[in-house]
């Protein structure tokens, strides 16, 4: 029998959990010449802020165990290019479009997602993922998310200008002390749901030259050696949630997703939706494939609907 | 039409079917169908390393030596590997009937002149590899070759035998002279300019031989067209590690990825004052460049 495997995201129901994860997929073309965009459940494109941005030097990465460093610095083509061309391409295809963004301000995030608003091919926009993982040019360039104050004030400018019925995604960072007190501000602040979890900050020392390996010295971490803390921060999240800390939103899991079996360990913590990133530099077809991957296992464990599954593990704790 | 013939990409789980040591090089002649049909020389592979469950998750990209679009096996693929790090140690360690993914082909092929004209083909070390097919295929078009082929010392030169078939003339440069003349390509390339008129360089190897190599072209009217090395985690476009800053059409400088736009360039397009020593600024000037005290 086939699994139902649509999930909805407030007002939106997709037909799958599988995403995208923002910035290991551009802007949907490369990736559409090896599956079709489309039959994923969200697109979720590159956080893009106001204007164009060069990005860093290079090197912009290094691989790790199981993982890599990256350093990119927001690299884009700003705004109003994106929904000049960027966005008008995934519409024609048929992809659901889940747009990142990102600000220098807080009033830059908000400007930017007026201008997403206001553009001709908003019809095809699922929802806004909120990058505060991002840094805040007003407090000595921490990261919005480090700060519930910061990230609340920009999740609220956000929510200002977006129709009422478009979710709107906090995106977290867990390199915090408390993950769960950044999540409530979100949640408190009209975030429809959350995206967890941003890279960690890290380093590498090329052992050669015996000098910072990235040209940004220090970079986000991501890959499968960082799927144990996105089980922990989803966990977290959840149990704060079933607890009545706050309000009970979707969330989407990201941070090592490579195989079916990685994307129900998610689920099973408490994600609703499944980003995947890293994994598709090793195979450009991942996130198609951990459709199928979970689809067949969701099957395996005789539920009808996929989201029978999320925050299960919850319920099964054995405590003797 | 399928979305291979589409897109001009696949990925095809391939098999090893020889590997043959070339002095400091690995020879590797791979089964992978339809990448043939697709491919043009400078256009390059990205190969997965270590298996289905390795640690080692980014791709590995090589220049296409040449392919095969028939064959007892069906279509082949031949890379030069020099084995270097984890990655690449893998690859040269495979035998006949290993298996490994391999996604090609990428990037943008060497543009090829209308007019048969005299070309000039510039290899740096494995650099060489595209450069017998691409010679075959000027030929074909008319066009006189001439190659010059420079390495370290003589076990790092690949295809010196090569050459003499598909080149019209060929000049070697090791920097200790354990080979051809002890110096750098851009020691013999003025000579080889003035000789053959050619308005058209093509060079692979490393960034400074291809800065060098502009150079001489310019000096001498040509216009050179290199293929760039620049660390890569996907190949495919979608991770943003590969930009370089090149300029466009009208002068305008922007950080573009080397995997997609690349990596072939016209030489006097690239920002060769931004690189130092493996590392890669951004100009001041080129496109969302941080602005001081800003991003
Ligand atoms: C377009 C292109 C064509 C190339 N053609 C050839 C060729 O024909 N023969 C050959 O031997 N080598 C070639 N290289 C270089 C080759 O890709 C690297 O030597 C190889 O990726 C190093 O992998 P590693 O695991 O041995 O090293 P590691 O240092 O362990 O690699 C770590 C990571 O950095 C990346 N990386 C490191 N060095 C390079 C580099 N120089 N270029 C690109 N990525 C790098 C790797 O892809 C990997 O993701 C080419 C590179 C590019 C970009
Ligand atoms: C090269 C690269 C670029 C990224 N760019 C962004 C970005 O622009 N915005 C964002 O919110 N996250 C970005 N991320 C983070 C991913 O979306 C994801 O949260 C993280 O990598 C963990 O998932 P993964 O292990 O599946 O990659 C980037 C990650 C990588 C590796
Ligand atoms: S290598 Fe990923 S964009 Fe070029």
């Amino acid at each position: 029998m086939a699994v139902d495997m649509s999930v909805t995201f407030g007002t939106r129901t997709l037909p799958n959990p599988v995403m995208t994860a923002s910035g290991c997929a551009a802007n949907g073309r490369e990736l559409h010449r090896f599956f079709d965009v489309s039959k994923l459940g969200a697109f979720v494109t590159k956080t893009v802020m106001m204007d164009p941005r060069s990005g860093r030097g290079t090197p912009r990465m290094a691989e790790t165990a199981s993982g890599m460093l990256n350093s990119i610095g927001l690299q884009g083509p700003g705004i109003h290019a994106f929904v000049e061309q960027d966005l008008p391409w995934l519409k024609s295809v048929g992809a659901r479009v889940l747009v990142s963004i990102a600000g220098n301000t807080a009033g830059e995030f908000a400007d930017v997602a007026k201008v997403l608003v206001a553009s001709d091919a908003f019809d095809c926009v699922v929802g806004v993922e909120v990058n505060i993982s991002c840094p805040n040019v007003a407090n000595r360039g921490l990261v919005f998310a480090c700060d519930p104050l910061a990230s609340g004030k920009v999740i609220a400018l956000v929510r200002e200008q977006l129709p009422r019925d478009v979710p709107m995604f906090a995106k977290l960072t867990p390199d915090v002390t408390d993950i769960v007190s950044i999540a409530d501000a979100a949640v408190k602040s009209g975030a429809t749901g959350l995206t967890m979890i941003n890279t960690l900050l890290g380093m590498v020392i090329d052992t050669d030259r015996l000098r910072p390996h990235l040209g940004g010295i220090t970079g986000g971490l991501s890959g499968p050696s960082i799927r144990p803390v996105a089980v922990r921060a989803l966990w977290q999240v959840t149990a704060a949630m079933r607890e009545g800390r706050f309000q009970t939103v979707p969330l989407i899991g990201v941070g090592g997703v490579r195989t079916g079996r990685d994307a129900l360990e998610l689920i099973a913590a408490g994600a609703t939706g499944i980003q995947v990133g890293t994994a598709t530099f090793n195979d450009p077809n991942a996130p198609q494939r951990v459709l199928t991957e979970l689809e067949a296992l969701a099957d395996s464990h005789g539920v009808a609907r996929i989201t029978e599954l999320v925050g299960i593990a919850h319920d099964r704790m054995v405590i003797p | 039409m399928s979305r291979a013939e589409q897109s001009g990409v696949v990925q095809v789980q391939g098999e090893v079917i020889a590997t043959r040591r070339v002095g400091a090089y690995h020879h590797l002649t791979i089964v992978a169908p339809g990448v043939a049909e697709l491919a043009r020389p400078g256009q390059f592979a990205a190969l997965s390393v270590g298996g289905l469950t390795t640690g080692n998750l980014l791709r590995r990209s090589f220049s296409i030596h040449k392919v095969s679009p028939s064959g007892t096996y069906g279509g082949t693929l031949d890379l030069v590997i020099a084995a270097k790090g984890a990655g690449t140690e893998w690859l040269t360690s495979l035998r006949a009937h290993d298996a490994v993914d391999v996604v090609a082909p990428l990037g943008r092929a060497f543009p090829l002149p209308t007019e048969p004209v005299p070309c000039v083909l510039v290899g740096g070390g494995y650099g060489s590899a595209p450069l017998f097919w691409l010679a075959d295929v000027l030929r074909e078009r008319g066009c006189t070759v001439e190659m010059v082929l420079g390495a370290a010392s003589e076990d790092r030169l690949f295809g010196v035998v090569e050459a003499r078939r598909s080149a019209d003339g060929v000049t070697v440069t090791t920097d200790d002279g354990s080979a051809g003349v002890k110096g750098w390509v851009s020691d013999v390339l003025p000579e080889v300019f003035t000789r053959t008129g050619a308005p058209v360089a093509y060079a692979c190897g490393p960034m400074g031989m291809l800065q060098s190599v502009t150079r001489v072209a310019s000096e001498h009217g040509a216009v050179a067209q290199v293929a760039v090395e620049e660390a890569m985690a996907c190949g495919v476009g979608v991770c943003m590690t590969c930009v370089m800053p090149v300029r466009d059409k009208l002068g305008v400088t922007k950080m573009v990825r080397s995997c997609v736009e690349g990596p072939v360039f016209r030489g006097d397009r690239i920002r060769w004052e931004a690189f130092h020593d493996g590392v890669c600024g951004v100009p001041e000037d080129a496109v969302g460049a941080p602005k001081v005290g800003g991003h």
